[in-house]
């Protein structure tokens, strides 16, 4: 578990967080509970569709990028969720088989003006492959608590 | 609506309502957003948001399984139509995506999406690009999600 608070995100910090290695059943669990596209089910519709093989889908990524970073640093953190995302850049397919490694640059790190115990901390997040592609981007803010406010309890 | 050509700005359709049950809630939760305020009633009282709510992802992927199944029920008319049949292809991404509020346990979340924009492309002649807006609004007509996307789609053969 992390005890990160926003005190510990300086602009420019680059971190490795999370490997995990995504199997065809998990492509195909995930398709079939939030995005049943043919591509996504079976290697043969794979290999018709533009993108020429089994592929996972990009809401798959992106829950794989959120479990990613709640292991490698939100759990036990002072995180208070997010307003939202910038933006998401699916680059390249997940496919059977990859090995992910997910990483963080900090981007900005500021107090809230209305809540002063709050900090927003701006990331970048990529998701590579084992060929060190960036298969995926996500830039968006996230919420800290202060540490002294978290210790104060409020 | 088969081809690119066929899409108009401003057209759309209602994708259907999803109504958040504290079980599902937990369990897309555990698996994909272990945060305290998406898995445990207790703990969420003393977040920011003041009880147990859905996991953001969760409300996106609702939204997007509605839309696969309302995409399917397109490709079927047009198939038993024995007309051409759309081909939709791969999303570049999405942009502004935003959760201006918590979905909270029992909320009913009515989902929809309207073309924005459309854009030919240079690389890609067979498709076209299309952006579209995606909202979810709760049974107070309040707005939960929303976001941009763009995927492509097949034109009109020459």
């Amino acid at each position: 578990m992390s005890n990160k608070a926003f005190e510990d995100f300086t602009p420019g910090d680059v971190v490795e967080f999370h490997h995990v290695t995504v199997t065809e059943d998990d492509i195909i669990d995930f398709a079939t509970d939030w995005d049943p596209q043919p591509m996504h089910l079976d290697e043969e519709a794979g290999k018709a569709s533009i993108l020429g093989g089994l592929t996972g889908s990009g809401w798959h990524m992106v829950c794989l990028l959120m479990r990613g970073m709640c292991d490698g640093f939100l759990l036990g953190s002072t995180s208070a969720g997010s307003p939202g995302v910038n933006e998401i850049r699916w680059l390249k397919p997940l496919r059977p088989g990859d090995e992910l490694t997910m990483r963080y640059e900090v981007m900005s790190a500021r107090t809230s003006k209305s809540r002063p115990g709050i900090g927003i901390v701006h990331f970048k997040f990529e998701t590579i492959n084992q060929n060190g592609e960036t298969i995926m981007t996500m830039d968006n803010p996230i919420m800290f608590r202060r540490r002294e406010t978290a210790e104060a309890g409020s | 609506m088969t081809y690119f050509e066929d899409v108009e700005l401003g057209d759309g359709a209602e994708l259907g309502r999803h109504t958040f049950a504290a079980e599902e809630i937990i369990a897309f939760a555990r698996r994909w957003d272990p945060q305290p305020f998406h898995t445990d009633p207790v703990a969420a009282k003393d977040s920011l948001f003041g009880d147990l709510c859905a996991s953001g992802w969760h409300t996106v992927c609702t939204w997007m399984r509605l839309n696969v199944e309302a995409s399917e029920r397109l490709i079927a008319e047009a198939r038993a139509a024995g007309g051409p049949i759309p081909r939709f292809g791969p999303s570049p991404g999405i942009f502004d995506l935003k959760w201006p509020k918590p979905v909270f346990v029992g909320d009913t979340i009515s989902y929809r999406w309207t073309f924005v924009e459309k854009r030919e492309t240079n690389s890609r002649p067979e498709w076209g690009l299309l952006t579209y807006l995606a909202e979810g609004t709760n049974q107070d007509d309040e707005p939960v999600m929303t976001f941009n996307g763009r995927f492509f789609m097949g034109r009109r053969p020459e």
